[in-house]
């Protein structure tokens, strides 16, 4: 059948928000697992992560915010990949967000979000299964 | 200073302990193989006299408040003062803020710390596009001098002096300080208090940058300038690593990229005409208090020694006020859990007396709720009584630099200033800072350096109590955590719509036009028009607008 191909991801910083230590060793753990990795750097919107995820074609787009901005840039990503008819790509992220707050995003649409304190591990292995998942159902709809 | 017979005879003593150390090994082997600070500098077993057998008091250590300032940038220290208790504070709007702030100096805090939001920093006014879902989330939001008068209101600003965290439109934010005093009744040159104004951390490690480095520079100086001039007591700038330590540095490497970065703005004024011994005074530093306690200490005299150094042998200073590494600390965000979230005020109190051991002008502890969310009253309350209970009951206040002479500590403070200058060596020759961090070294060296200490997390060589050793199953989510109401925004917006209906619009055309005529010219001092630029209510983003046509924007050097 198909060849197993690589997990793409795009790790994004959407926003202002200038806090990139977490992103960049996420974005290198996942690298270092084996999946192709595209590091957007800071101030994306929403509109240019969405159009970088669709031209990468990505499986997951992470994003990573610590300004407490995070209601509205989950919700405008997973908005815009609705419009885009790109809703099969995976949005997780993490950051300073409140375990309250974290319900309310899964609600939105984000599969995961991995707060403080998540080891890498735990991240590539969510994601690993999730994309497996998503291919799985993909495949089995064509 | 030590006598060399002598310390042959302890070397010999050490080497017959080193062979009894190696029966009790037999017995229990120590907890690890390798034993390393927490920036990963090797740790000997025992320190002793023969560690440090070069040292020469005078030359090495000096007395307090004396060249080479090891001990200390004033001679009375704590003894005459403490250092200056103040909390980084500011969310929502300038009303919300303004009474954080006047409940922090009620509950004893001595100076004012101002957090802005992110558009704010980054030269947006709360309706502008990019400014939706961030305002008022990390700290106040600023649009006009209005907003900036209901900051201060009621704070006497010839009383509390005030450091102000903002870096590329610092002396816009400065010239609204400087014009709210001026309704005060209180003169610039009464005027106490420090802008961060420090924009390489922010292209390195921090990311609110607005300009290119070159336009930036020329704001900075431009303030060192105005600063000597018209507000000698303001601490024009603060060269801050604590952002560097937060992205995943060393200490090694906060002290040598601070002092970097130091020299290239020392540089740049200098290049400029402005001279050394003058502005210098009014240089100021920015540290992280992380965990490692006594490389913690040894790391804030190594610094102190070294810049005084710099600026002694390097720049030729020759006024001692030039040389002194004035610098205030924030304990180290980064170390925060949220797991077990009152573990953190024990980790702040270690950091706290780190930094006052390291003597410390300025102090800023964290509140345990960090690593969740902004402070409530109550939770910075408990970290303004840290610093307290330092100063007023532990009594390690009544000496200054307790813990020189201490073997390991000197040998500490000389290993830290040693890799510290082979680092600044190696950025020399590249070209300096600048261009250092153009080739994304700096970035690249602090990026992995937080990479390897993710790894050690993950493989359980450091322990973070509560996260990867000591868990609990069920954490409790049902605190009380700040949420910053989001009818903010909707609220800035309104009030900007009100001021530019009421303000006189012509003058604000006329003054930004003046302006944009000003920043085309490199060798106008710009400080002026922005005083003029934010008297007639020009907004934050109008007045950043007209630089960002004029000087452009920077585009950032993605380093993974």
């Amino acid at each position: 059948m198909s060849e197993e191909r690589k997990i793409r991801v795009v790790i994004a910083k959407p926003g202002l928000d200038g806090h990139d230590r977490g992103a960049k060793v996420v974005a290198r753990a996942l690298r270092d697992a084996g999946m192709e990795v595209i590091y957007t750097g800071l101030r994306q919107t929403p509109e240019q992560i969405v159009e970088t995820a669709i031209q990468e074609d990505v499986d997951a787009i992470g994003l990573s915010i610590l300004s407490g901005a995070h209601e509205y840039y989950f919700s405008k990503v997973i908005e815009l990949l609705k419009e885009r008819g790109a809703e099969d790509i995976i949005v997780f992220g993490g950051g300073v967000i409140p375990p309250e707050d974290v319900p309310r995003l899964l609600e939105i649409g984000a599969k995961a979000i991995f707060g403080p304190g998540t080891p890498t591990s735990q991240t590539v292995e969510w994601l690993k299964k999730a994309v497996e998942e998503k291919r799985r159902k993909e495949s089995s709809v064509s | 200073m030590f006598d060399p017979e002598r310390l042959k005879a302890i070397e010999a003593e050490k080497e017959k302990w080193d062979q009894r150390v190696q029966k009790s090994l037999q017995k229990a082997p120590e907890r690890k193989e390798h034993f390393t600070t927490g920036s990963g500098i090797p740790v000997e077993r025992v320190y002793l006299p023969n560690h440090v057998k070069d040292l020469d008091y005078m030359r090495d250590l000096g007395m307090p408040g004396e060249y080479p300032f090891t001990r200390g940038v004033q001679n009375t220290m704590y003894r005459g003062r403490f250092w200056t208790m103040r909390q980084y504070a500011g969310f929502a709007t300038a009303e919300e803020s303004n009474r954080r702030y006047r409940y922090l100096l009620e509950q004893g805090q001595t100076g004012l710390s101002v957090a802005f939001d992110l558009p704010t920093q980054i030269g947006y006014d709360s309706d502008h596009p990019m400014a939706r879902g961030e305002v008022g989330k990390v700290g106040v939001a600023i649009d006009s001098l209005k907003d900036m008068e209901i900051l201060f209101d009621g704070i006497p600003l010839d009383k509390v002096s005030t450091s102000m965290t903002i870096n590329a439109p610092a002396a816009i934010l400065w010239a609204m300080y400087i014009a709210v005093a001026e309704k005060q009744g209180v003169k610039p040159e009464e005027l106490s208090g420090t802008i961060q104004n420090d924009i390489l951390k922010e292209y390195i490690a921090r990311g609110t940058y607005i300009f290119p480095p070159k336009p930036s520079m020329r704001l900075i100086t431009d303030i060192f300038e105005f600063g000597s001039q018209h507000v000698p007591k303001w601490n024009t700038i603060s060269i801050s690593g604590y952002h560097i330590r937060e992205a995943g540095s060393t200490a090694v490497q906060e002290v040598a990229f601070t002092l970097a970065d130091a020299i290239a703005y020392v540089e740049a004024a200098i290049k400029k005409g402005l001279d050394p011994n003058v502005f210098g005074e009014r240089l100021s530093f920015f540290f992280n208090a992380h965990n490692d306690f006594l490389e913690e200490i040894a790391k804030f005299r190594a610094a102190r020694r070294l810049w005084a150094k710099i600026m002694k042998e390097r720049f030729k200073v020759t006024n001692p006020r030039a040389m002194m590494l004035r610098f205030h600390t924030q304990t180290g965000g980064s170390t925060l859990t949220a797991q077990q979230p009152e573990n953190n005020i024990i980790r702040v109190t270690i950091q706290a007396l780190a930094a006052v051991l390291g003597g410390t002008q300025s102090l800023h502890t964290n509140s345990y709720d960090e690593a969740l969310c902004l402070p409530t009253e109550e939770s910075v309350r408990i970290a303004l009584r840290t610093q307290q209970i330092i100063a007023y009951e532990s009594g390690v206040t009544e000496t200054i630099d307790p813990l020189a002479g201490s073997y390991y500590i000197e040998w500490l403070t000389n290993e830290i200033e040693r890799q510290a200058e082979e680092y600044i060596r190696k950025i020399d020759e590249m070209g300096g800072m600048l261009v250092a961090i153009e080739k994304g070294y700096v970035q690249q060296e602090i990026q992995d350096s937080a990479y390897q200490y993710q790894k050690k997390v993950e493989n359980g060589e450091a322990v973070v109590v509560g996260v990867n050793k000591f868990q609990i199953k069920e954490e409790n989510v049902n605190r009380k955590i700040l949420k910053v109401d989001p009818a903010v925004e909707e609220l800035q917006r309104k009030k900007l719509k009100e001021l530019k209906e009421q303000r006189d619009n012509l003058r604000v055309k006329a003054v930004l036009e003046d302006l944009r005529k000003a920043a085309m010219d490199e060798s106008v001092n710009l400080m002026p028009y922005f005083i003029e630029a934010v008297k007639a209510y020009a907004t934050e983003g109008e007045i950043c607008g007209v630089l960002r046509e004029v000087f452009g924007e920077y585009v950032e050097n993605v380093v993974l």
